[in-house]
């Protein structure tokens, strides 16, 4: 179930829980689970969000918030960093596994093309080999 | 509030929740794109530090699109934009979970995985630039942005306590 909900789209954690409570109690236990899942932290978020909006003019708020924004890029970075040794084990070769990382990376990061033709064609042209060469596998 | 702009959040983030392959957070590229961009909503600062406080507080890290929304157009705006979000993943987790784990090792999903790992790893990358863009002025502030990637990496350095030490380093005026 965990991988399940970390292959599709939204995300994980959410998509988990709800899985969870869907399997045990059915609809309502989805919805719960949601409830659960988001409830408290939402309420605690949208408070800290209206705090620093009414801080913002405040040199030293608007300080804090930018250190926060830089930390913040830095966590984005090692988490995919993270995920990268993971790569190794893909079916795919790890040079092509790599050249789709900075092909992805450039087109969305650098260049700012929207995601969606970026998923669709470097996702999808990487979906078609993987489906092939798992095929091959199979039948030798 | 516009029901327009209510309307065009919720239509946004439903299209992102299909995309959010590997995360909401790896929509970061082009919700920044509508957001900042497109509709000149949001200031970029605006942006950085909705997605700072979301990682900053508890809870999943998709509370960025609530966030967004709300520096947008206050609660209704982080509700639809939350809705938006959730809808299409949440039917389609629901869905899948249904349809059963014993299909889960067919040939199709292994190769989906397979083949979109690197797309995530690469958009996840992506977003992360796209924040730390407008600190490329500043050479302490990049400094943060790579001390905070190295101890996120290679430490079990906690995000909230790195977070929270980024806020005084900013709060001091050194970023």
């Amino acid at each position: 179930m965990l991988s399940l909900g970390q292959v599709l789209p939204g995300p994980n954690v959410v998509n988990l829980a709800l899985m969870v409570g869907d399997r045990f109690f059915g609809p309502r236990g989805a919805a719960a689970a949601l409830a659960g899942m988001l409830g408290a932290p939402l309420v605690i978020v949208l408070l800290l969000a209206s705090l620093a909006a009414s801080l913002a003019h405040h040199p030293v708020a608007a300080g804090a918030v930018r250190g926060m924004g830089a930390v913040a890029a830095g966590l984005i970075f090692a988490t995919g960093a993270k995920l990268a040794p993971a790569l190794r084990k893909n079916p795919l070769p790890l040079a092509l596994c790599a050249a789709a990382v900075v092909a992805t990376w450039g087109t969305v990061g650098l260049l700012r093309v929207p995601m969606v033709w970026v998923v669709l064609g470097i996702g999808g042209a990487m979906l078609t080999l993987a489906w092939w060469r798992l095929g091959s596998r199979h039948e030798r | 509030m516009n029901a327009d702009t209510l309307l065009a959040l919720f239509g946004h983030f439903l299209a992102m929740s299909m995309l959010a392959i590997g995360g909401a957070l790896a929509t970061t590229p082009d919700v920044h794109r509508y957001l900042v961009d497109e509709r000149a909503w949001l200031t970029d600062a605006q942006f950085s530090a909705g997605i700072a406080i979301a990682q900053a507080a508890p809870g999943p890290n998709l509370l960025f699109v609530p966030v967004l929304g709300f520096a947008v157009a206050g609660l209704p705006g982080a509700f639809v934009s939350l809705a938006g979000m959730l809808i299409p993943s949440t039917a389609l987790a629901l869905a899948a979970s249904r349809w059963g784990g014993r299909r889960r090792e067919t040939r199709f999903v292994r190769a989906f995985v397979a083949g979109l790992a690197p797309v995530t790893v690469g958009l996840l990358l992506a977003s992360a630039t796209l924040l730390a863009a407008p600190y490329s002025r500043s050479a302490s502030a990049l400094g943060v942005v790579a001390v905070a990637a190295l101890l996120s990496w290679r430490t079990k350095a906690s995000p909230v306590w790195l977070i929270a030490a980024g806020a005084a380093v900013g709060a001091l005026g050194w970023v």
